[in-house]
């Protein structure tokens, strides 16, 4: 534990840290364009010079220089403040003067920090440089001039992303960064280089001259593309939700999203549901609300279920379940696809380690499970876990996940039998961890919770049973009781079904009233009887809780379209007319009813359920074929109205050249 | 950037390269080469093994070798590490060429040092043999390139062409090895001053000459 002093302030760092975290820990400002606390140092922009003593009598870079005992570092002295006003200037020598035309402007690093420690004027009066663009892919427009070469991106790319195409060609004044021959960047994760990029040389391409950042309104509200619950922030003007970031969160996604988090948004002004629709003669006609009420009143509510689809929120489950429930024993199903795994013990279809606990497990087993589409954020961490010196087994069809990987093979029978090699691992491993996928929990679950046994998974102070879900709303669902015996086939004979945003069941074997509660014209509003438009995930405060058991609040960020309104009103509405009128008429109200039928969801958090799963035999067979999600970009109703989600599906998934146009 | 050598990615280079294998010679190189390197450290071996592709492509056409797109990528793959990586190290060598060269790779140094001694003599005369900067001559004998410090200043100016270098030109030294290179002869590499051996003073020693015939401790003279 170095103890240090910083402009006399002297303040004591864990061993290993940084001259520039040790002045960051004594509240002084550095500033830095290369350096960033989730990559690799590579100290090549030099703004964060010091004076370090004793040393030599020059600035030093203090994101490369290792705190030491007894250093004393000034940071406001002539000698500092000429090396970063020096630095600055020749930064700014090859950066071209186009911040009124650049996105980043208003938010770019290099603006700050010019303004804050430039000189304010040039000496240079040469011709600056000019660099080409380059091809990123779908998401990552360049404007390569005014790169300054800090190589966040790169680093980013190899070790987070683990995806190594972004690299730096050529040397000296005529250094580039480019993509590999300047193909379209094959990261699930490639929108979080134009959030590290210091300068404006990366921006969002879809985002590309939309707004500023000073005139969008911003709401923290919570991701619903997959089960991470990835923490973001809204960017919205007017109506419209223009910008989606990721918020720091080190629990749950770091501060990465992926590009489906970042770009969907795009889908939430397309294909909207923005009025009522009434099935009349086999055609969907629009129709007031009430008469949308009428028509669902007339249907025969004798048996009523209710199928949440994949983005809603518990607010809303809880809301047609409150309703439902009001006409006896209702049939609540969450899983569209047909899944029918047990449900009994939560922490047997829970990720027990925690997201960022799995970084610290030794031994891993990925059963069934393509985590780079199901969870790539959750991948993220498995790489972390793979440097810390951890081993992966998996199970399944073999896939590209980033990282080195044993292939057991796609036979689940391998489950009893494990090879050698794994029992040997997991023998020796402190931390153990399974993680079973989607493909896996159909025909394997009670195997896999075998393997908890067998290889002594559950142990102090460590539980390492992971189940990975793909959809935000499942494990809240879970929790309020969406989860039938039979799976969604004990649906199929209910008198009214309501669906909730539910667009990936099979609609065929439905024969009663089908009522589709959502808010995009997907497969869902196709084959419902009635249609009442409700409200995506920004136009509503929602709470949802992710793989791991966290409950997280949004906030609404825009308001629906049209005449479509925030769902627990409708059913709120709904409730009135069929004379069982639901006990609250406040978003309050509800959580307080909600809380009481599930205390977990009562306050945000990490909820933690007893382990105690149940025994289903652990005999597995059969093969894993493929994975549940066949296209990572077009997976949900928002996903398939979004263009930028198509273009990357297109060109990134089936392999459709896109060439620029030529100018 | 302008002039800059762009890298082919054309179908035609991918046509003709695309099957790039090592030649037997080259893969017994190949094995000494990686035999050097631990195992899980072969990326080391970058270098040396794009410096063996070039040679052998130099020796299938005939030139000093280039490095085309998918010769690159069969070195990465060679040592297990992503095409990016190679790649920058390919772009990153000057000696590393990206675009074909002819025969004879005539780099000469234009660095201050060769620059005094009359490195413009040197361009002047590889001009009026026709080799253009940055430009194959249309027999596809001679490329001309103009490079930073070779470290030969204590003979400059001075010229590489292929593995050689040749030092101490004035214009009309520069002509003589163009002309005999042309005619398929190959000059004495090294200095082109008569008399001089390598790059020991002209006329004779100035410094340490008790050294010269024998072992002589200068220590006491430097009150040492």
């Amino acid at each position: 534990m170095p103890k240090l002093k910083v402009d006399g302030i002297e303040v004591e760092v864990p061993q290993g840290a940084t001259v520039l975290q040790a002045c960051e820990a004594a509240g002084k400002e550095i500033p830095r364009f290369c350096y960033h606390e989730r990559l690799s140092i590579a100290g090549n922009c030099r703004m964060c010079l010091v004076e370090v003593k004793p040393g030599p009598p020059k600035p030093q870079a203090s994101c490369a220089l290792p705190a030491a005992d007894n250093q004393e570092v000034f940071t406001t002295t002539p000698m500092v403040k000429n090396a970063r006003e020096g630095i600055m200037e020749f930064l700014l020598i090859n950066h071209p003067l186009d911040c009124p035309i650049c996105d980043q402007g208003g938010e770019c690093d290099l603006q700050d920090q010019a303004m804050a420690y430039g000189r304010g004027h040039s000496r240079y009066d040469e011709n600056k440089r000019a660099v080409t663009e380059k091809y990123m892919g779908p998401i990552v427009k360049t404007i390569m001039t005014r790169c300054i070469q800090c190589t966040r991106c790169i680093r980013f790319a190899e070790e987070v992303a683990g995806v190594e195409e972004i690299g730096a060609i050529y040397r000296g004044e005529n250094m580039q960064i480019t993509s590999y021959l300047e193909e379209a960047v094959t990261s699930e994760l490639s929108g979080n280089v134009v959030d590290l990029c210091p300068v404006g040389a990366l921006t969002s391409k879809p985002y590309a001259f939309e707004a500023r950042p000073w005139e969008l309104r911003k709401t923290l509200t919570i991701d619903v593309m997959d089960a991470v619950g990835t923490n973001i922030r809204l960017d919205s003007r007017g109506r419209q939700v223009l910008r989606c970031v990721p918020r720091i969160n080190d629990d749950v996604n770091e501060e990465w999203a992926h590009d489906k988090t970042r770009h969907a948004i795009d889908g939430l002004v397309r294909r909207r549901l923005d009025r009522p629709y009434v099935r009349r003669g086999g055609k969907l006609h629009p129709a007031t609300w009430d008469e949308a009420f009428e028509a669902i009143v007339a249907a025969d509510h004798g048996k009523v279920a209710v199928v949440a689809g994949d983005l809603v929120d518990c607010e809303t489950m809880f809301a047609a379940k409150a309703l439902a429930t009001q006409f006896g024993t209702p049939v609540l199903e969450g899983r569209q696809t047909g899944m029918d795994y047990d449900t009994s013990s939560l922490a047997a279809v829970n990720f027990n380690t925690t997201i960022a606990g799995i970084e610290r497990a030794d031994a891993i087993l990925l059963v069934g499970t393509n985590l780079r589409w199901e969870a790539p954020l959750v991948n993220t961490r498995i790489r972390k876990a793979i440097k810390r010196g951890a081993r992966v087994f998996a199970i399944g069809a073999e896939t590209e996940l980033t990282y080195k990987v044993t292939w057991l093979g796609d036979d689940l029978s391998l489950l009893g039998d494990l090879p050698e090699a794994v029992t040997e691992a997991f023998g020796k491993a402190e931390r153990p961890a399974v993680i079973v996928g989607g493909a896996a929990m159909k025909g394997a679950h009670g195997a896999a919770l075998g393997l908890a046994t067998s290889l002594n998974l559950v142990r102090d102070g460590w539980n390492g049973f992971n189940v990975v879900h793909m959809a935000a709303a499942r494990m809240g669902g879970l929790m309020l009781g969406y989860a039938s015996k039979g799976g969604i086939a004990d649906a199929r004979d209910a008198g009214v079904t309501y669906f909730l945003g539910a667009d990936e069941v099979e609609f065929t074997g439905f024969g009663g009233f089908k009522v589709y509660v959502g808010h995009h014209g997907d497969r869902g509003a196709a084959h419902a009887d009635v249609v009442l438009p409700g409200a995506s995930y920004a136009e509503k405060s929602g709470t949802f809780v992710n793989l791991e058991g966290r409950v997280q609040r949004g906030e609404r960020a825009v308001f629906p379209p049209g005449d479509a309104r925030e769902d627990w009103t409708i059913f709120r509405a709904l409730s009135e007319r069929l004379g069982k009128t639901l006990p609250f008429d406040t978003l309050e109200e509800l959580r307080a009813a909600m809380a009481l039928d599930c205390p977990d969801l009562a306050e945000p958090g990490l909820k933690t359920f007893a382990w105690n799963p149940p025994s289903l035999g652990t005999t597995a067979a059969g093969r894993i074929e493929g994975y549940p999600i066949k296209d990572f970009y077009l997976t949900n109703a928002i996903c398939r109205a979004s263009p930028t989600m198509q273009r990357c599906s297109a060109e990134l998934v089936h392999g459709e050249a896109f060439a620029e146009a030529a100018e | 950037m302008a002039d800059a050598p762009q890298i082919p990615d054309e179908a035609e280079v991918r046509a003709r390269w695309g099957a790039f294998a090592w030649s037997d010679e080259s893969r017994e190189k190949r094995n000494a080469i990686l035999a050097r390197y631990p195992a899980g450290r072969e990326q080391s071996a970058s270098i040396p093994l794009l410096d063996l592709a070039q040679r052998q492509v130099g020796a299938e056409t005939q030139t000093q070798g280039w490095l085309p797109v998918p010769v690159i990528e069969y070195v990465a793959r060679e040592i297990g590490v992503p095409y990016m990586r190679v790649y920058e190290v390919a772009t990153f060598y000057t000696m590393f060429n990206l675009a074909p060269v002819g025969r004879y790779h005539v780099q000469v140094c234009g660095t201050t040092p060769c620059m005094l001694r009359g490195s413009d003599d040197v361009l002047a005369a590889c001009k009026n043999k026709g080799l253009v900067k940055g430009k194959t001559t249309p027999d596809g004998l001679f490329t001309l390139t103009e490079v930073e410090c070779m470290g030969n200043c204590a003979s400059a100016p001075m010229v590489q062409i292929n593995d050689d270098n040749f030092e101490d030109l004035d214009y009309d030294r520069t002509v003589t090895i163009i002309e005999a290179l042309a005619r398929g002869e190959q000059p004495k590499a090294g200095t082109q001053e008569p008399g001089r051996h390598t790059v020991e003073p002209l006329g004779g020693p100035t410094s340490l000459v008790a050294m010269m015939s024998e072992n002589h401790d200068y220590r006491p003279e430097w009150g040492a």
